[in-house]
This record gives structure tokens, sequence and C-alpha cells, in this order.
């Protein structure tokens, strides 16, 4: 019989009677032949490889890291704190020891979902990977934590989560934002005061090859996070930078995600997008099962592989190449770009826009985080959908000092009930969370 | 009539429309396993009427034993594995050729199969002197095309040659490469026994349908279980579950125990059905599709060694010869339980004699010893029934509904048959806290179960309207259908393709309560709009006896 090297986790939630609507590319179709690809090749009978079921997600695994207007209830469906619950699940097996590595194939995904949540954003209502590990923090320890977004959209929720957060390094490639839904991850959106150099979005050109995005993998993301030495690796492991991919210009193999995850070496994959669910997710999926195992993924082929018709041109080659010297050094630069952009602030404000497309409501909002010398700083976010709801979030860090807690509750306090449709305080020291 | 081989004894029954009418037990033979057979029916059938009997139900191991004791026919393996998984671990047969060409997931091929890599495979199989082989592809249960169409080549060649899509409709192609491996393997030695059968039947002037016992705890006819031997394999805790489903009728979750001298088997019901391995069963090296009743062995029985090792009390996993009431060396559960007057056999003086040595490095008297090695053994068997029922219960599932409201395990009673379960029933009683159920006659409870079981099938439907395929492996059935086939047509359609395939199995019209154990359908969308749909049905004979046994059987 077969035998994993690593001891593998799956939670394999199909989630086969939930879809966005009959139609929709987030369906109950979508992971019908991956489901029928892991049981053909006989995955449940390798040694080492352990299938989970997903728990669910409490409304206070929620609340830990989305405001959700006008309340998480009746923001989310069953099915998102199952899909929530299963990353969480596969998160406990690895931290009590059952497992090395841990995979959650659950859907729907969550890397669009930001802090407040109006709605769904690319079928997206909560963020599997944040709430997964704001749980495990909570009930673990904390750790320093390095997500790494294999998505071929930007994660702008998890970036916008972790955007003050130095503790967790977000890294996104991605294609570029002019090109793609959601717009954003460019190469400026380097992280907020607490966490200037933090966030690094790799926005790469359409047609990307997997030698274009092994590339980033070796010349970029590994040397930072030797750098970072981070406790926990975490891959957003979206599967549609795949070349057959119908929603993106990508041109990346099945088994250059396996390649990929294997150089990697993450703790917790999650799946988040990839449509292309006859073409690419049985062999991508079944690739990053086979990579996390530490089993031979070179037979893993799509039907149509033809290495020819893949070959990256030499000019995107080119601009990669630069593209990825570009960030390092800014990388590398990162406490000199902070006490420039800090120089004399006390607070820091994010202005923006964010457009619900799955619901179709526009959101204008400003967060404004102070600049604390002791902790990562207060926050508050004010907030405005079109359809007429105005909130007012305060949001005390994880780290907060005891000045900027006291700071948050006051401004809770003192905020009237009654002058926004909602007000929310969101304590993180204490892992409390209230609204009025 | 049922007749049970085990590893000690052949039993037999004669059951009449519930009533048992006699028992016969004689000892094995394992040189001569049909001699054995014969003798024990002779002994059973003597002083009555032959011509009423109306069928004959038999368990025997002579698959078991030949894959066990390793006396098996060389096999050829021809394996298209297509892409995904480095398939060298596979190889099982004395030839292994693996082969180009591949269908996908949906049954479309991919790539043809090389005839010239099929008539090469051919000619090694000869040099090597094998006579039959296995054809098996990656989704031939989607799309069986190219077995069949190597199996047509090499047909006049070969006998017999097992073909991957005919043995279950599951998806799991090492299995399904290990299943087709061991149906040739065991051929020949289950052909001669089938043909041995037939011969005395005739010499006997016996005319009646003659039924073998899967794995799965039902029947197929002598005839089918020739062609596909593998299904038999393991069928006396099948035997054995059976019986004791006859003995306790109804529709509850219960916990069934068959304590023996070296070990306790441990198996469930659910709703009063037995409860199935979810793939199929496991043989030495091999994991098969198998359909195969849940039953999991812990090395502990009336038999098991004692130890102390580091002050702590030990029983099993090993034996290590007979109790010390009966002369041998090692104290045991069962030298426990004479002391403390819960089984009468043996030399109660040497079982004190036992417990007394035990209770010394314990610093306990005879019974008090006596009386910790009897609940430790009630507790090892309530840990272990608790850990599976746990593990049965996170059994994954597929849906939002299944994980939310879907069906869990929970025992109201504990059957228990063998050696020991009469003492043992009280403090199982007061450990599981729930009525535990002695059955009466259990010493014949494999063979009554073999006598009452029925036949059982299983098919695997899918429908693709996209592609126009309907598939059903099991019967080999790949058609065209239209766009408009519905979710509906699919469920009467495999009822009755169920129907069927249970009648070539061996069963008669009225024992075919069938239904339908699975379904799902999913709309599939390209680009935007909806291709067509993909309908998946399970259909089953449900599982069950022929007759309830009359009265009260437990006491």
């Amino acid at each position: 019989m077969l035998r994993a090297k690593n001891r593998l986790g799956l939670v394999f939630f199909p989630a086969f009677d939930w879809a966005i609507s009959p139609t929709h590319p987030e369906r109950e179709e979508r992971l019908l032949y991956t489901q029928d690809q892991v049981f053909e090749e006989g995955i449940a009978d390798i040694e080492g490889i352990k299938f989970f079921n997903p728990g669910m997600a409490t409304e206070k695994d929620v609340q830990r890291v989305h405001f959700c207007v006008p309340d998480v209830m009746s923001r989310v469906t069953e099915s998102h704190l199952i899909s929530a619950g299963g990353a969480i699940k596969a998160a406990e097996a690895l931290m009590e020891k059952e497992v090395d590595k841990a995979f959650a194939i659950v859907r729907p995904p969550g890397h669009h979902a930001q802090r407040v949540v109006f709605g769904d954003r690319g079928f997206c209502i909560i963020n599997i990977e944040a709430v997964m590990l704001e749980n495990i923090r909570q009930r673990f320890g904390h750790r320093r934590i390095a997500i790494v977004d294999t998505d071929c959209h930007h994660g702008d929720g998890t970036q916008d989560i972790y955007w003050n957060d130095r503790d967790t390094l977000y890294i996104s490639f991605h294609q570029d934002g002019r090109t793609l839904y959601p717009g954003t991850g460019f190469l400026d959106e380097f992280g907020g005061p607490a966490a200037i150099g933090y966030n690094i979005n790799v926005p790469l050109p359409p047609e990307t090859g997997e030698e274009g995005f092994l590339y980033v993998l070796d010349n970029l993301v590994m040397p930072i996070l030797e750098e970072y030495k981070p406790d926990l690796v975490v891959n957003s492991a979206g599967q549609d930078n795949h070349y057959t991919d119908p929603i993106t210009n990508m041109n990346f193999t099945a088994h250059g995600y396996a390649k990929l995850n294997h150089r990697l070496n993450p703790d917790i994959a999650v799946l988040e997008g990839g449509y292309s669910i006859e073409g690419a997710l049985p062999y991508v999926n079944l690739g990053i099962i086979l990579a996390m195992a530490g089993l031979d993924y070179s037979h893993v082929r799509e039907p149509d592989y033809d290495p020819t018709k893949l070959k990256q041109s030499p000019r995107i080659t080119e601009y990669i190449k630069e593209l990825c010297e570009k960030i390092y050094e800014r990388w590398c630069r990162k406490e000199g770009i902070a006490r420039e952009t800090l120089k004399g602030k006390e607070y820091v404000l994010r202005p923006r826009n964010v457009y619900y497309d799955t619901d179709g409501i526009m959101e204008e909002q400003t967060q404004k985080f102070k600049v604390c010398p002791n902790c990562s700083g207060l926050n508050t976010i004010h907030s405005r959908s079109d359809w007429g709801y105005e909130i007012f979030a305060v949001s005390i860090p994880r780290d907060a000092c005891p000045a900027c807690i006291d700071e948050g509750y006051k401004i809770y306090k003192e905020t009237p009930e009654g002058k926004y449709f909602k007000t929310f305080l969101q304590d993180r020291v204490n892992d409390t969370y209230m609204s009025k | 009539m049922g007749l049970d081989m085990g590893g000690t004894h052949v039993d037999a029954v004669i059951i009449d429309r519930g009533n048992i009418v006699d028992i016969a037990k004689t000892p094995a033979d394992r040189s001569d396993l049909f001699g054995s057979i014969w003798a024990t029916l002779d002994n059973l059938l003597s002083g009555k009427k032959v011509s009423r009997i109306e069928r004959i139900n038999l368990s025997t191991t002579v698959s078991t034993n030949a894959i066990i004791e390793g006396k098996t026919a060389p096999v050829g393996m021809i394996i298209e594995s297509g892409p995904g998984m480095d398939p060298s671990f596979m190889s099982c047969g004395s030839e292994n050729i693996f082969i180009t060409g591949y269908v996908d997931h949906r049954g479309r091929e991919i790539k043809p199969f090389d005839p010239v890599e099929i008539q090469e495979a051919a000619s090694r199989f000869k040099q090597q002197d094998i006579k039959t082989c296995a054809v098996v592809a990656k989704f031939s249960t989607r799309n069986p095309l190219h077995e069949i169409n190597i199996q047509k080549m090499l047909k006049d060649e070969f006998c017999p040659i097992t073909m991957g899509h005919t043995l279950s409709g599951k998806l799991n192609f090492p299995r399904r490469v290990f299943t087709s491996y061991l149906n040739c393997a065991v051929y020949h030695v289950f052909k001669a026994f089938c043909d041995s059968i037939r011969k005395a039947m005739q010499k006997e002037n016996i005319h009646v349908p003659v039924n073998v016992l899967k794995a799965d705890g039902g029947t197929i006819s002598l005839d089918v279980g020739q062609q596909y031997p593998v299904n038999t394999i393991l069928s006396g805790p099948a035997a054995s579950l059976m019986g004791a489903c006859a003995f306790n009728a109804g529709d509850k979750d219960a916990v069934f125990l068959d304590i023996g001298g070296t070990t306790t088997d441990i198996s469930f019901v659910a709703d009063g059905v037995p409860l199935f391995e979810p793939l199929g069963i496991n043989i030495g090296p091999y994991n098969t599709l198998v359909r195969a009743i849940y039953s999991v062995s812990i090395g502990l029985g009336g038999d098991s060694a004692i130890h102390i090792e580091n002050g702590e009390l030990k029983i099993g996993p090993q034996r290590e010869g007979f109790p010390m009431a009966l002369g041998g060396q090692v104290p045991t559960p069962s030298d426990a339980m004479i002391v403390l007057g819960l089984l009468d056999f043996g030399n109660k003086d040497r079982a004190i004699l036992a417990m007394k040595l035990l209770g010394e490095k314990l610093g306990m008297d005879a019974r008090a010893a006596s009386e910790v090695v009897y609940e430790k053994m009630a507790d090892i068997i309530k840990q272990k029934v608790d850990s599976l029922i746990k593990d049965i219960n996170s059994r994954p599932v597929y849906t939002v509904k299944e994980l939310l409201y879907g069906k869990r395990l929970k025992p109201e009673y504990v059957s228990i048959i063998g050696g020991p379960a009469r003492a043992m029933a009280p403090v199982l009683e007061k450990k599981f806290n729930l009525p535990c159920r002695v059955p009466e006659n259990y010493e014949a409870a494999n063979a009554v179960g073999a006598a009452l079981a029925k036949t059982t099938a299983e098919i695997t439907l899918l429908a693709d309207t996209a592609s126009g395929v309907l598939s059903v492996p099991e019967i080999g059935l790949y058609k065209r259908i239209d766009r408009n086939f519905t979710l509906d047509m699919a469920r009467q359609k495999a009822l009755e393709l169920l129907k069927q395939r249970a009648s070539i199995l061996g069963a008669e019209g009225s024992e075919t309560e069938s239904e339908i154990t699975e379904e799902s359908s999913f709309n599939m969308v390209r680009g935007f709009y909806t291709s067509g749909k993909n309908i998946r049905i399970k259909a089953q004979v449900k599982p069950g006896l022929l007759y309830e046994l009359r009265g009260v059987n437990y006491a």
C-alpha cells in the first residue's frame, strides 16, 4: 500500500447541495469532477492521508474578523459557516498534531471578503482563511503567519483584513489588476502604518506560464519568507491561473501548481477560486494533494496538456524578472519607506470605494489608523453603502496597548445610539465583540 | 439449508419458514473442504425428505484460504492508468503491463489504447505460462470500451479475463486493479469447488438452486459465483452477523459482538440493517471493491493471554494456548470467568490457581483478580466500540444537509454471540448501559445466517445528458440517451435494471425489494448555458433475511 511522506489532513467538502445560483460558476457541480478524480485515484486508501468533515464556524469566529451589516447571521448561509468551519478543521488537525499538513478543499471561497461585509464580493462573503487563522490564534496562541495567495485574482479581502498587521505577512500573486477583477493589487499597496512592507503584491501580466510563476516563487517569495521566518505558511490555493480557466487569462498548469506547492511547502492550503471545473480542478487539486503528501506528482497531466502551446514568451519572462527585482528592493527598503511615510503623522487615513460585484452594492469607506508607538494602533472604519446603510466600527488590534484599548471603548461608548445604522466594537485583546 | 464452513467446524442448519428444524456440526478438514461440507450435509439430511429442500446457501472459505495460503494462480495484469498517480504500486500480478491510452472522468476517450501493446502483453504472459489475465482501466466504470475491446482481443488465448468494470461501479482505480487480480487468482480453485458441488448434487439427486454467500451478507448463484469468486472472500463474518440479525429482528441501531476464544468481532446494524464497509473489504495486503459487512476484529477473547506489564494488567492481543483450566500455561479471561462461576468447563482448581498467581502480582486474592480481569475485558470492548462509533459518525459527507442532519449511529442494544457471550453479558450491560441480548442457538448463528441470506445486488447508474451517455458498469451497459433524460427516468431505469441483475444473480421475484440508496443530479454549465445534466444513482436490493426466526430466540 502507498504511504504518504507527510501525514496529510483533507477536509473535502464539495457542498453538493449549495450554489449561488443554478448557472453560476460557484455552483453544485464545481467540485464534482475533483471528487471523481480523488475517489478514482484511491486517495483515501493512502496511508497517512486522513479525511475530516468540516465543523461549523460560529458567529464569534466571524465577528473576530468581519463587521457584517446588519449582522453575521443575516449575511451568511450555513454553507459559508461550513466552508470557514472546514478551514478551521484543517488548521485544528494541524495544531493538534494529528497531521503534518492540511488542505481544505471547500466552497464557497473567501479571499475577496473584506473587513466590512455588506454582501457578496467575487463569490465571497466571509474570508475563510482569516476566520480560520484568528480562530487558531485565539485557541493555540499567537503566531507569525505568512499567507501566500496564488489565486489569479488579487486577494483584496485578505489584504484588507491584514493591512495593518505585521504578524501576518500577505503575499499575493495575481493577474494584473488592470486586466482583471477586482482591479487592485498593485505594488504601492504595501500595508498600513503598523505593517508597511508586510503586504506584498505581485501583479503578473496575462499569459504568464509555469516558468513565470515558479520564477516569482523562487526569486521573490521564498527569499522573503526566509527573512520573515513565519511559524506557519498558509497557501490561499486559488486555481484559476490555469490555462483552461474560463474567467482569467493565465497559462499555468496542474503540474506547475503541484511544483509550486511542493517548493512553497505550506502547512495549510485552502482552496479559493478556480472555475475550470473539468479541465483544471480535478488535476490541480490532485497535484496539490500529492505534493502536500510528499508523493510523486510527475504523472499528473491535463487531458489537453501541450507544453509547446503553453510556453511563456521571452518578453513576459523579462518583465517578470524586472518586476521581482523591483518588489524585492521595496521589501528590503520597507523600514525606510515606513519612516518617510509616517514622519510626523498621528493618523493615517485610507479612503476608498468597494464594489460588491455579486450583489451590486457600492460602498464608500474610510479606515483611520492611529500611529501608536506601543502597538499596531486603534483603528476605526466609517462606511456607507449606496443602499443607504451607514456604519461606524471601532477595532482594537490583537496587540493593542492599554491606552488604545481604553480609547477604543471610549469612542464606542460616546457614539450615540442611532447616529449610525449600526456601531460596532471589535476588541481583539479580550476577544469581545459588540454592536449597537 | 444453510451451511457455513468455518476455520474449525462446518455447521449446517435446516430452516423451515423461520423455524430451525435441525442443526449439524462436524470438524473441518482443511485439506478436503469439499469432503467436510459433504459429510456435514449428509449428516444433516439423513432421514429427511431431500425433495422438500428449496435451496441451499453455502458460506465457504475456499477463496479466502487460497489467498491467505498463497495457493493462487499466476495472473497477467493489463493496466491502463492514464494520468494521475504513479501507478507502479499497483503491480500485483505475476506480470504487469502498463499500457497507454486513457478515458477521463466523464467517460470520454482522450487517447485510444495501442493494440500492439496488447499483443506484446499477451506474448509476455504466454512466455510465463500465465493462463488468466485481468484488464483494468482508469475510469472504466464511466466507459468500459477499452476493457471490453482488449478482452475481445485476448479472449481466445486466456481464461478467464476479468474486466475491472464488471466488479463494482465504485470509483477507485487501485482497488479495481487489486479486486480484478484477486478474482483471477482464485478463479480456478473456486471453480474446482463449484464443479465438485455440482457433481455431488447430481449424485444425490438434489436439483435445487445452490447459492454462495458473499462478504456483504447476501448470496449469488453458484454459476455467477464461479465467474466472480472474489465476492465470496471473507463471507464467514457476514454469515455470523446475518445470523445474529435473524435472532434480533427489528429496526433499531445496535452493536453486534461475536466474542470468541482469540478475537472479538464488532459489527453494527443501523435501523436494523447491517453497516457496510464504505468501499470494500481488505484482505491480506489488498484493498478491494468487494462489498462487505463492516466488521472489526480485536485481539481479545476468552483464551487471550493475560500478563502484568509494569504493574498493569494486559489482556491479549495474543493467545498463548489454552486457558489454564484446560491445561494451558497462562491465565486467561476464561479462567477468571470460571472462578466467578460464570463459565463451567475444565478444571476449576487450575482456574483458581491461574487467578491466584495473577492476584499475587496485583496484591489481591484470586477472586478479586478475577473480578478485575472480567471488568477489564468489558472495558476494552466498550472503549473499542465507542471509538468505532465515533469514526463511523465522522465518515466524510458531501452535502450541507448530510453534515447538519445526517443519520448518526446510536445503538439501543448489544447482541452478543460466541463462547463467553452469556458470561460477559452482565458486565457489558453495566458498561454499555444498554440491554445485552444473548441469542439462543447462537452456536449455529453462522449457518442460520447463511440459510436466511437473500440475493443482494447493487448497481451504479450515471447519465450524462451533455455527452448523451448512460452507463451502468456492473452490467457492462454503455448506451446513448437523449438530452431529455431526467432524474425520474434514471430512477425508474435503475430499479428496472437492478431487478434484472438480481434475477441473473439468483434472486427469485418475491425477494427483491429494491431501493435507491443515493441520487443526485447536477446541472452542467458550460459557458453561460446549461449543457446538460449529470445524474448519478445507486440502487440496491435491500439487504436482509428471507425469513425472520420465529419465537423468542434470545435468553
